[in-house]
């Protein structure tokens, strides 16, 4: 029998793989973006099977919150990314203070 | 073991390695594509757990919209990624002790934990009754109307910074300058040039 412990362990894994893709590509601006989305998904996972194992549907709309906003950071971020690539060379988190002014 | 248990091992399999290879990709085109996977999979995982409405939303946004996106510019910034120079992988080794570390205090937490007797239960439906779509959305328009507003909000604000983010600023701006092409000679702007046959200009 599934229970809620085996969706928890899921969003772990997934969780703890965005957080260490942040700390493995930490130069790197779209591997950082989609560590995040990875981390969102963890979150998403826990609230979808808490929602479903309480019987209590609120969990699963702030799970479509969560994804609302995720898609507008993820949006935001990507338009940052362009904005910095008009300067020629690689996407260097250390190099974003190049934006300032 | 039931039908349901195999396809919940099958599919929670399917997600951890797409995460996987997501982080530890180089490339990222395929890093994008290890996404879907790992965004396909959950939407299965939802399906399991009885939540259609956020699995769908799950396929069309993630799949449909960020992953399109990301996969858009990747290609478009045409980035000399430069892959053995750099060395992506370099920080593996703090990687996994993060990694570990962090893995270790969630088993932690999931080894004791239980739920408080005061904790109420908010919103309850039938779920047997009512459909997962149309409860779902009851909920968010009954009870939390003004949060689904302030998600609109917060998409415009998106949606209008990324346009003026992404807007080229011209020396005299973007405006039209109606004095300058009123004055605009047409002598000096336009010419017949009789070319012959077979030469250029």
């Amino acid at each position: 029998m599934i229970g809620i412990e085996h969706y928890l362990v899921v969003g772990a894994i997934l969780f703890v793989l965005g957080m260490s893709g942040i700390f493995l590509h930490r130069k790197n601006l779209i591997f950082i973006l989609m560590s995040f989305e990875l981390i969102l998904l963890a979150v998403i996972i826990n609230l979808v099977a808490f929602s479903t194992f309480w019987n209590d549907l609120a969990g699963q709309v702030f799970a479509v919150f969560v994804l609302i906003v995720a898609a507008a950071q993820t949006a935001i971020g990507l338009v940052i990314l362009l904005c910095f690539l008009r300067k020629p060379g690689v996407i260097n988190v250390d190099d974003i203070n190049v934006m300032k002014g | 073991m039931t039908v349901a248990d195999f396809a919940f091992y099958i599919i929670a399999v399917s997600t951890v390695t797409g995460g996987v290879f997501t982080v530890v990709s180089k490339d990222p085109v395929q890093s994008v594509i290890w996404l879907v996977l790992t965004f396909s999979s959950a939407a299965g995982l939802f399906i399991l757990l009885g939540a259609e409405f956020v699995a769908v939303l799950m396929i069309v946004v993630y799949v449909g919209a960020v992953a399109v996106m990301f996969i858009g510019v990747v290609r478009i910034i045409d980035v000399d990624f430069n892959l053995s120079k750099h060395k992506p992988l370099k920080h593996f080794r703090l990687a996994l002790l993060i990694g570990v570390i962090l893995l270790f205090e969630l088993a932690l937490v999931l080894g004791v934990w239980y739920m408080s007797q005061n904790a109420e239960i908010s919103v309850r439906p039938e779920m047997n009754d009512v459909q997962n779509n149309s409860a779902t959305g009851s909920i968010i328009y009954d009870n939390y109307a003004y949060l689904i507003y302030a998600c609109g909000l917060i998409l415009l604000v998106a949606g209008v910074g990324s346009i003026v983010l992404t807007r080229r600023r011209h020396a005299g701006g973007n405006r039209q300058n109606v004095a300058a092409q009123m004055h605009r000679d047409p002598a000096g702007t336009k010419g017949i040039i009789n070319l012959k046959q077979g030469q250029g200009l």
